[in-house]
């Protein structure tokens, strides 16, 4: 099983939990190789499970609407060719009115958003009043990019603040990037045609809805690592509404 | 023989491409992009028709190394039009599409490419057959192909509809084509349709400028 070096005391408070020591991470994809390989020669059954990483291959969305955003995600987790988890809930509160998708590594993903929930509670504190969603995708984003050689996820940040209104963030590998939706993970490269076709500006709140559902339906029955219930998150001024979509009350296309 | 790892970075000119095949009522439609690249850097042949007739009302289109779909298809045509000679009528869309794959199938080690093969005949009307990599066929109502193919999975599920207008296929192909290409790096430059119904054949070029555009062009 691969091991983390993941001290606690590896995490300097004061600093926002920024200042860890890099952790002799064993590299992860060729451990798996060389188990792989010991597999096929002894035969020996060890589950995929104990020596794949974990992952969220997924797919996640986030689409701005005039007065607020919707999160979608799927709920599968995956290690190797194993599910470990098919309902995991994957829209990750960073604050009352901000969420973030979490996609990639399961480890690292929940980990950043972790520290920048911590983050944004300190930040909120000190300014007295709701944190903008531009201030958590800047502190996804530069936890992303100090750490983009060791960590390996995406998160997309969405949320509504007075300020901005609904926004929507991209932070892939480090870049800071505003969009009015948003496609990650694995099952979205099944779905950008569609997306790119079905968008429409100024959508309502219910239309973006059943995009976000139609998408996240479409992506689950094409990719092997996509799959379960599908969560929504809708987020105005009033605050953030969550939904859970069973796997036999998603829409079905014409094969299915 | 050293066996060379089949890699984009050393394989030669490939199609990395988008190709497409949808039944509608009466007909069906057969189309592609126009761009063949090298390993993903350069793009070699920015109009190239990957629509490869193989008979009068069949045609194929090659997605994969560029060489090995070329020399398949030209096997293949020799062996239908025999074939055709010998049964002394047109043949039929799904004899073509096995001779492909037992083409694709003995000599799966050294190929590299994957076709769709469609067209209509006289037995069953119109059709669309896939024959993968390793040489497996399967009949689809319609089915698409190539690197760019990735990116519209979610479309055509989505968009589809069985006995479909011809209008209404060629908008639904077009579209198909448009977001692949405008997604999928190795896919671009000109669209390629062909209609074939049994009438005839009839050859759609749509150049760039004039493919539909959406949200963020």
């Amino acid at each position: 099983m691969s091991i983390h070096d993941f001290k606690e005391s590896n995490f300097i408070p004061g600093n926002g939990g920024l200042d860890r020591k890099v952790s002799t991470r064993p590299a992860t994809s060729l451990s798996c190789a060389k188990r792989k390989c010991f597999k096929m020669l002894d035969e020996s059954p060890e589950p995929g499970w104990l020596s794949e990483e974990v992952k969220t291959g997924t797919t996640i969305i986030a689409i701005e609407f005039d007065g607020g955003v919707v999160l979608g995600s799927d709920s599968r987790v995956s290690a190797g060719e194993t599910v470990v988890n098919r309902v995991m809930n994957k829209l990750s509160l960073l604050h009352d009115k901000i969420y973030c998708a979490l996609s990639g590594s399961a480890a690292d993903a929940q980990t950043i958003a972790e520290m920048v929930n911590y983050q944004l509670d300190v930040h909120s504190i000190e300014v007295g009043e709701d944190p903008q969603v531009r201030s958590a995708a800047t502190l996804v984003k530069n936890i992303s990019y100090k750490y983009k050689e060791e960590l390996s996820a995406h998160l997309i940040v969405a949320g509504w603040d007075k300020r901005g209104g609904g926004q929507v963030y991209v932070t892939l590998n480090g870049l800071l990037s505003r969009q009015p939706f948003a496609v990650g993970g694995s099952g979205s490269s099944y779905v950008y045609g569609f997306v790119d076709a079905e968008y429409r500006k100024a959508m309502s709140k219910e239309d973006c809805q059943q995009f976000v559902v139609n998408t996240l339906s479409l992506a689950m029955s094409r990719d092997g690592s996509s799959g379960g219930v599908a969560y929504l998150v809708t987020i105005d001024k009033k605050g953030a509404e969550e939904k859970c979509i069973l796997g036999n009350e998603l829409p079905t296309f014409y094969d299915q | 023989m050293e066996r060379r790892f089949m890699d984009s970075q050393i394989k030669g000119v490939s199609t990395g491409t988008t190709i497409l095949a949808v039944t509608f009522n009466g007909g069906v439609i057969i189309g592609s992009d126009s761009r063949a690249s090298i390993g993903g850097y350069y793009v070699s042949s920015k109009t190239i028709n990957k629509l490869i007739q193989v008979h009068d009302r069949i045609f194929c289109c090659i997605a994969g190394s560029l060489a090995d779909a070329q020399a398949v298809t030209k096997a293949a045509k020799f062996q239908i039009s025999f074939h055709s000679i010998q049964m002394e009528s047109p043949p039929l869309v799904k004899a073509a599409a096995s001779v492909l794959r037992e083409l694709c199938y003995n000599n799966k080690e050294e190929l590299q490419a994957g076709f769709i093969t469609a067209g209509w005949d006289r037995k069953k009307g119109p059709q669309v057959y896939t024959v993968a990599l390793g040489g497996m066929l399967l009949s689809q109502p319609f089915t698409i192909g190539g690197s760019g193919s990735t990116y519209i999975y979610g479309y055509a599920d989505a968009k589809y509809k069985p006995d479909m207008s011809k209008e209404e296929c060629l908008q639904f192909a077009t579209n198909a084509l448009a977001l692949a290409m405008g997604r999928d790096n190795v896919s671009g430059g000109v669209a390629h349709l062909v209609v074939i119904t049994e009438e005839g054949v009839e050859h759609v070029v749509i150049p760039g400028d004039k493919l539909p555009k959406f949200h963020d062009e």
